[in-house]
């Protein structure tokens, strides 16, 4: 904070091994520092931060003015007190937080790490390793500070990070060092490195790395590739070296860890808005007093003069009424008490604990408990209306189980009969020692059919087994561990090896499996790799026997086309199958083989050659071919894997819903994921009205389909509403969702999918430039005037709404933000895909802004932290690996069915404790300041107070505190089990009913009348009465004690009413309270005090003479009854005649504990909600949604693997082969690019095909066919026999056409920029995680040609319309 | 527990399960149903309503006379010297403890400038703010010589000085002097622990408050409130006490006397017949509008004639019967069995 700031850096030079020379620069440290104070600017900072609160500084203005005498009108104490008080917890919770964050700190910052210096290797702690260090990292050590990679264990300088705590990305990622210094393998050549590094100044983008290296007269450009950013983890990698540029606080993790903003409950906002009210009110009584208080000086103490002389200063009677405000406004303070904000802390922060300690939001498979890491919003877990929720790993566990498949028309795994006991899970291991253990699965006639060698199933497990792109890992003997690229795959393949067909290792020409115990090795031919268009894959192998067959895995619908007419039949059932998985949400792939002779073989790898080589189209050549090979293929089967959702899921979101909580789901993955998984957690279900899916690529489109949208629920709604139901159908235009695929391929879908809901989405926009309305709707009136939003707020019938990313792009442009708000938030579920970070938290920002309701955002990734920080309330799902999210949270659990747990019971009983906890304080503080405005009327508006000071001192603090504050930290209208079987007692909190702006006013009205009768009882009867021996009781200090004790004993009677849930502690409370303002006073008027301090204490003797008296116990009780019988009328009749939903179930409750019976489920209503939403889904079966596909991978990878590139050197025999073929493969990939860029391939006569003597057995044209393989018009041997091309040549001009998004955000806006057929994103249709990783290998292997923001694009969800136009030109 | 925390396993960091941190405290949770409330209100209804006609019934038998200035003040006018005499009647026996009061209206006890302007440690004998008193007492805290007054302050200055002697005039036109007692008018806090006069150590009370001055408006010194008795002389003037006891509201009344009822005829109380007032009037009241009064009571365990209470108590009763019996036809009608807690 006092720290000189050096001024902001231009650009970074960094140079290796040279300490001195970086030291000029002054770059910040390794050491971090989170903390705020330290034991010496403790005091001074903190009390600094405090003061800076209006309420403190309020009262620190208070005090002074009671330091002038002529205006004190209560001593010194009575404030400063409270304020102490108030300000020393405040101090001790921030000093605990503090000594915390010194003690993580401090425990980063000793964190060891090897720093190379003067050629050795030394250990040092983080926080003493500087910029321009080189330091070795360890396999699954933390990477202490941004590193530029130099040089690794593994070939190619590659390394595998895992950015979990970065960016939430569970998977890992391939960072290559640049060549040159890859070859810098051990210490002493490191030690001699000295290249300079020149980048940009320190930012906060984790994608994003733009820097140059200097070294030995030449340039390297650096990208992001080349960096290893602090908090991530090494994994797989034995080691590496690595140059720190940016340290400590100058990281990208420190830099996106900036202060989370502070975030304020609504409560909080109503409670400053009253506060400043009262204020008001105050000064207006403060005004009102000091008319008096001139009138009466000037008619009655201007007479009274001799007897009591005006003060000095004052010398008429306007100016001691201007000294009588600020007197009565110190004594009229108490409406707004100090301890109302302490007092509201306490109580958010016993709440939390609570959240903290319930065993049931423990999750006992990560050990973790639920965490309330922000104390302040407990009360707005109550109000919640929007919850947006991520999908992967919040929803999903991100774990693919293969559930169920159709053999030849046989159906297994169908064994989920609910009524029956669960099946025993399979075992394996007697069958198949290789099995994975941890695979389940529960029919057993499958294992027979295997067992048995039905040759179908042989040959189902077989193409699993093999077509696919996984890597093995084979530690030791029998110990598998596949590296699946999505786990879909990784789900299929396991399960192939648990029923005796174990995929054990591959090479790039090679599959070796072990069937049914016996290791048969597969020579592999091509493989036919996946992409977004083709939804499918296929590998051609040749067994041991010679014989060649495709086998063919890939979505049903286009399967099915290029099936063999024989097959119509089994193709029959099997859709019947699929349609029934699909129905569960399951995610489908159907199988087929196709048996290839010698020359259909030889004749389709020439043609297959020779779309490779083709320089202008290849990429549509390169599908034809393999269009023309996976043909008359014989089905197989199908496999139904499910994408594992999180324990509970459903019905936390039935309950949820049922809590009249919306919820929307954004993702970045696909939309027939997001859909499918949508209906698995059954937030759309089967018999949703209807499901509206936004895929526009223009403005223009989006907008009219969202009018359509609205059109359409409006029609439906007047349809239902006039009893003539499902009379409209198939309306034109509106694009509702007809099966998975969703909005893109209007032809590819139309055959198969055997819909009975057509799909009719309009053919994408974004097409060539003037997007002609496709499959054109009737001719609307130009656009009619927008239905009324009254109009939208009773729609009918349940709809949803899918929408995706780029359409949302449009959708949250400012102009048609108001329509989208009003479209998406008449449905019922929300589901947006493919949408980035930014734009997550853009639609949370919106809701926020356009429905002024509570939101909540819940997610486990980097990606939703921006929205985790935007929304009111952000919950992070911890316990998985990512831990930014949680960083960012408010909440932090480890499931996502805590959250109704966390909403439903701790959210409202927070909100209704801290309503009633606001609604009391109010009243007990009104009724004790006011009765000072009465007695102003009697004392000549001259600022005496009612009661003794100490009274006034205590009363908040300590007379009236603590059962108020049992109260809110304990109070419970109907017990946890209630209010998640009756969701409906969430609703009050959202319609703010428990404590708004008139409740207010009834409470201060209550106050007020309090304070009434409080004075004027007293006053009556007091001012005529004696004591039994003569002495009047009508002296001020007999007053002052019946009135302060009639005050404490009704405020605490209105307690005990308020209260409803009488602990323990509430009585201890309660009667202690009562018990403590007795001891209390007794000492205060003892003689003991008042001999030591007369003047103090000058109330010696009124508690036991006054309170002997029965005059003075029978007023105190004519009060008490007469404040407390109409509110205790006025309770009764509410309950009586309008109970609320809570008092019903309270009461039914009471009647059930009477009883001692059950009675039966007499909410039927309510309940009934529950069990209709499940059994309407069961019965919703055979509806046309067909489901996802089992793919979420990316093209590419299949080359990877025939290249040999990302095989390790240790598991592939041949190493320098694998080398040369990496070279051929990274110039693939390069000339992919140039084909994209219309450039003819620079360099194509280098390019070998990849010659495959490897596998020996194998004619040499094998492995070139493999997906995009470079094939050229050079014979075959002849690319062999061309020497390796160096991988590392170094093309001068970077091929990127497209401008470099920086961000996904302007990616995703660039769409329509991008002409179409200029450009194939890779992969840019696929969803999350594989994507990225893929795309970091890419990038990995040709990004630092300076390439590096065209790919950067993959991991952002990509312009589907360039896939669709692909499809289009086919 | 103690154990579950020392295993390390899986559930190492499950909260404990105690009622208390799971909010399962056993509790009571009450509710205001019919069952409990209409009764409540009814037996509310008579429990007031009897305690209103039993005090009722003994404040019947309180008896109270107050002569308030205007009937006195023409005496006054009449008699020019600072005494007046006023005849009253007492038409029936008053019972037991006759009690005599005066009464002061819109005299402003209360005021905040007021009530703090006195010096209790000064009253309570501390010699050191008997010579130098508190600040508070501005500006009655030294006269214009400098002395130090005691007591000082604004309340001990403008102490009510009127004197009161009750004259009874027999039926055969003697008359007798109603004896008074003029002392046990305070609490007993205030006489035994409150004021106490400066430790004497045998001098006088005059010699203890030399180099004080007598308070402004007072025609003689403390030390010489009540000369015959010791005990009454000094800050433990009961007069003085009874005054500075400060009045909540404007008009009040403090206690003057106690009747005497040692000898006849006033063994019984005080007797019917004619009685005359005869005041010395020090205390000028119209200049602040104020006005005086006599009063004369008996009490009862519950204290003097006090009609509010007992009113108070039996409207109170009555409207909450009201109430009773309207919650009563209302639950009846419309929420009987819990009709509307049934969705």
């Amino acid at each position: 904070m006092f720290r000189k700031r050096p001024p902001p850096e231009e650009e970074r030079r960094v140079r290796a091994n040279d300490r001195e020379y970086n030291e000029k620069f002054q770059y910040a440290s390794n050491c971090i520092m989170t903390s705020k104070y330290n034991i010496i600017t403790f005091l001074p900072v903190n009390l600094f931060e405090q003061f800076q609160e209006v309420a403190n500084t309020y009262f620190l203005f208070l005090l002074i003015l009671q330091l002038i005498p002529q205006i004190s009108s209560l001593s010194w104490f009575t404030t400063i007190v409270p304020l102490a008080l108030v300000l020393s917890i405040t101090a001790v919770k921030d000093a605990t937080d503090d000594y915390f964050r010194h003690k993580s700190d401090n425990q980063v910052n000793n964190r060891q790490s090897q720093v190379l210096i003067r050629g050795s290797l030394q250990n040092e702690k983080w926080m003493n390793v500087r910029v321009g260090d080189i330091i070795k990292l360890e396999n699954n050590q933390f990477v202490a500070a941004d590193l530029l990679l130099l040089s690794s264990t593994e070939p190619h300088g590659l390394c595998y990070i895992e950015t979990a705590e970065l960016d939430g990305e569970t998977n890992m990622k391939v960072r290559q060092s640049v060549s040159v210094t890859s070859e810098l393998g051990d210490p002493n050549n490191l030690a001699t490195f000295d290249g300079e590094v020149v980048c940009e100044p320190p930012n906060n983008k984790l994608d994003r790395f733009c820097g140059t290296l200097y070294w030995r007269d030449s340039k390297y450009g650096l990208t992001n590739q080349n960096m290893l950013l602090r908090g991530c983890v090494l994994r797989n990698t034995e080691a590496c070296y690595g140059l720190v540029i940016f340290a400590g606080p100058d990281t990208k993790l420190m830099q996106n860890s900036g202060r989370t903003k502070f975030k304020r409950t609504s409560i909080d906002r109503l409670m400053n808005t009253l506060v400043l009210w009262i204020f008001g009110f105050l000064v207006c009584m403060g005004v009102i007093l000091a008319v008096g208080n001139a009138v009466w000086e000037r008619e009655v103490g201007s007479l009274f003069q001799s007897y009591l002389p005006w003060d000095p200063p004052v010398d008429n009677f306007l100016f001691s009424a201007f000294l009588s405000f600020w007197s009565y406004v110190i004594i009229l303070n108490t409406v707004v008490p100090i301890s109302l904000y302490v007092s509201v802390e306490v109580i958010r922060l016993g709440h939390s604990y609570f959240i903290n300690w319930d065993r049931q939001m423990f999750c006992s498979q990560f050990n973790t408990a639920a965490e309330a890491r922000t104390t302040t919003l407990n009360e707005e877990l109550g109000q919640v209306e929007y919850i947006f929720s991520d999908k992967t790993g919040t929803l999903t566990q991100n774990i693919m189980s293969f559930n169920k498949c159709s053999i030849n028309g046989q159906a297994y795994g169908e064994v989920t009969d609910p009524l029956e006991p669960p099946p025993k899970r399979l075992d394996f291991t007697p069958f198949n020692p290789l099995a994975d253990p941890d695979f389940c699965f529960y029919d057993d006639t499958l294992l027979e059919s295997v067992k048995v060698g039905d040759l179908h199933t042989h040959e189902f497990f077989r193409l699993l087994s093999l077509c696919h792109t996984v890597m093995s890992e084979e530690k030791s003997e029998g110990e598998l561990v596949y590296k699946a690229q999505s786990p879909d795959e990784g789900a299929l393949v396991t399960a192939a090896r648990n029923f005796g067909f174990v995929f054990r290792s591959r090479t790039p020409g090679t599959i070796t499996i072990t069937e049914m115990g016996r290791p048969v090795t597969y020579t592999l031919l091509a493989i036919l790799d996946f992409n977004n268009i083709r939804k499918r894959m296929s590998v051609i192998v040749r067994n041991p026997e010679g014989r060649i067959r495709l086998y063919c895995k890939g979505a049903d619908t286009l399967l099915f086309e290029r099936l063999h007419p024989c097959n119509q039949e089994l193709m029959n059932i099997t859709s019947d199958h699929l349609n029934e998985y699909a129905a569960d949400g399951l995610r489908t792939l159907a199988l087929a083989y196709r048996d290839l002779s010698e020359e259909e073989w030889e004749a389709w790898s020439e043609s297959h050659r020779c779309a490779g080589k083709a320089t202008d189209c290849r990429e549509d050549r390169l599908a034809a071919a393999y269009e023309q090979i996976e043909q008359d293929m014989m089905l197989l089967g199908a496999t139904a894997i499910e994408d594992k959702l999180q324990e509970g899921v459903p019905e936390t979101i039935a309950i949820l819903s049922l809590a009249n909580i919306k919820i929307w789901v954004l993702t970045g993955d696909k939309q027939e994921t997001a859909v499918n998984i949508g209906y698995s957690c059954k937030m759309l279900t089967d018999d949703m009205t209807e499901v509206f899916i936004i895929s526009g690529h223009t403005v223009q489109s989006v907008r009219q389909e969202l009018r359509r949208a609205r059109e359409r629920m409006i029609e439906v709604s007047r349809g239902r509403d006039g009893g003539k139901e499902g009379g409209v159908e198939g309306w034109e235009g509106a694009c509702y969702n007809g099966n998975g695929f969703g909005g893109g391929q209007a032809g590819a879908t139309g055959g198969g999918g055997g819909g009975e809901k057509q799909l009719q989405c309009p053919p994408p926009p974004g097409t060539p430039p003037p997007p002609p309305p496709p499959s054109p709707p009737p001719p609307l009136p130009p656009l009619p005037p927008q239905p009324p939003s009254t109009l939208m707020d009773n729609i009918s019938g349940e709809f949803a709404l899918v929408i995706n990313g780029h359409s949302l792009a449009h959708a949250l442009e400012a102009d048609m933000e108001a329509e989208f708000v009003l479209t998406a938030c008449a449905c019922k579920a929300v589901i947006c895909c493919r949408v980035t970070p930014l734009q997550k938290a853009l639609v949370v920002e919106l809701i926020k802004k356009h429905k002024k309701a509570v939101t909540l955002a819940i997610g486990d990734g980097a990606n939703d932290v921006s929205m985790i920080k935007s929304a009111h309330i952000g919950v992070g799902i911890s316990g998985q690996e990512g831990i930014q999210a949680v960083l960012a949270s408010d909440y932090s659990f480890s499931q996502f069915r805590f959250l109704q747990r966390l909403l439903l019971v701790h959210g409202r009983w927070s909100y209704l404790r801290m309503c009633r906890f606001l609604c009391y304080f109010f009243y007990k503080n009104f009724a004790f300041t006011m009765v000072h405005f009465w007695f102003g009327f009697f004392c000549g508006f001259s600022a005496q107070t009612v009661y003794d000071q100490y009274f006034i001192t205590l009363y908040n603090i300590v007379y009236t505190s603590l059962p108020v504050l049992a109260m809110g930290i304990f109070d419970q209208d109907v017990p946890e089990q209630r209010s998640l079987e009756y969701p409906k007692l969430y609703e009050p909190g959202q319609l703010n009913l428990l404590f708004n702006k008139r409740e207010f006013f009834i409470c201060i009205a209550q106050g007020i009348y309090t304070s009434v009768v409080l004075f004027f009882v007293p006053y009556a009867v007091l001012s005529d009465a004696t004591q039994s021996t003569g002495e009047p009781l009508a002296d001020y200090q007999t007053f002052a004690v019946t009135t302060a004790t009639a005050l404490v004993i009704v405020v605490s009677v209105q307690i005990a009413l308020d209260t409803g849930f009488w602990t323990v502690i509430n009585h201890v409370f309660v009667w202690g309270s009562l018990g403590c303002y007795f001891t209390i006073m007794f000492a205060m008027h003892s003689q003991t005090l008042f001999i030591i301090f007369p003047n103090q204490f000058h109330f010696v003797g009124s508690a036991q003479s006054t309170l002997l008296q029965p005059v003075v116990w029978l007023t105190i009780a004519l009060a008490t009854v007469i404040c407390i019988v109409p509110v205790l009328a006025f309770r009764f009749l509410k309950l009586d005649l309008k109970p609320q939903l809570s008092d019903t179930v309270r009461y039914t409750q009471l009647v059930r504990q009477k009883k001692r019976k059950p009675v039966g489920r007499s909410m039927g209503g309510v309940r009934g909600g529950v069990g209709s939403v499940s059994e309407g889904r069961l019965g919703a079966r055979g509806s046309s949604r067909r489901s996802g596909y089992a793919f979420a991978h990316q093209e590419g990878f299949g080359e990877l693997i025939t290249s040999g590139k990302n095989m390790r050197l240790s598991s592939l025999a041949l190493a320098t082969f694998a080398s040369r073929h990496s070279s051929s493969w990274i110039d693939t990939l390069r000339k992919k690019k140039h084909a994209h860029t219309h450039t003819p391939p620079s360099a194509s006569g280098e390019c070998s095909p990849a010659p495959s003597y490897v596998s020996g057995s194998v004619p040499p044209l094998s492995t070139s066919s493999s997906v995009l393989g470079g094939s050229q018009d050079t014979p075959v041997e002849e690319g062999t026999h061309t020497p390796p091309v160096q991988s590392a040549q170094v093309d001068p001009v970077p091929s990127t056409h497209t401008p470099p998004p920086s961000a996904p955000a302007s990616e995703a806006a660039c769409v329509d920029v991008v002409s179409p057929t200029s450009v194939r994103c890779p992969g840019g249709d696929s969803p999350g995680g594989w994507t990225l990783s893929l795309g970091m290998v890419q990038e990995a292997l040709f990004g630092w040609k300076g390439i590096a923001a065209r790919t950067s694009g993959s991991s952002s969800p990509g312009p589907p319309s360039v896939a669709k136009e692909t499809s289009n030109t086919e | 527990m103690a154990k579950e925390k020392a295993n390390s396993g899986p559930l190492a960091r499950r909260p404990d399960n105690s009622a208390f941190k799971q909010q399962r405290l056993p509790a009571w949770s009450p509710m205001l149903t019919a069952n409990t409330v209409l009764p409540f209100f009814y037996c509310m209804a008579v429990l007031c309503m009897l305690l209103g006609v039993w005090l009722l019934v003994t404040v019947q038998n309180t008896q109270e006379l107050k002569v308030s200035e205007p009937e006195f003040s023409q005496i006054y006018l009449t008699d020019a010297l600072c005494a007046s005499a006023l005849m009253i009647s007492i038409l029936f026996l008053s019972q037991g403890n006759v009690f005599f009061y005066y009464g002061l209206r819109n005299f402003h006890q209360n005021l905040r400038r007021y009530m703090d302007s006195r010096d209790d440690a000064q009253m309570v004998g501390r010699k050191k703010n008997l010579k130098s008193p508190s600040t508070y007492c501005e500006p009655f805290e030294k006269d214009e010589n400098g002395l130090p007054i005691a007591p000082c302050g604004a309340v001990a200055n403008s102490i009510f000085n009127d004197s009161f002697t009750l004259v009874y005039h027999g039926s055969k036109g003697s008359t007798i002097h109603v004896p008074l007692y003029r002392s046990g008018l305070t609490w007993y806090t205030d006489k035994n622990i409150k004021y106490r006069n400066p430790k004497v150590d045998n001098l006088t009370l005059a010699q203890v408050f030399e180099g004080t001055a007598k308070p402004l408006y007072w025609h003689k010194p403390v030390y010489e409130l009540d000369p015959h008795n010791p005990d009454n002389n000094g800050f433990i003037n009961e007069d003085l006490i009874v005054w500075m006891r400060e009045a909540a509201f404007p008009n009040f009344k403090k206690l003057y006397g106690i009747l005497n009822r040692v000898s006849e005829p006033f063994t019984e109380g005080l007797p019917v017949g004619n009685y005359s007032i005869e005041i010395s009037y020090n205390f000028p009241v119209q200049y602040f509008r104020g006005r005086k009064e006599v009063v004369l009571t008996t009490v009862t365990w519950f204290g003097g004639q006090n009609h509010f209470l007992p009113i108070a108590y039996l409207v109170t009763g009555g409207l909450i019967l009201l109430l009773a019996v309207i919650l009563t036809v209302i639950w009846w009608k419309f929420g009987k069995d819990g009709k509307n807690m049934k969705e």
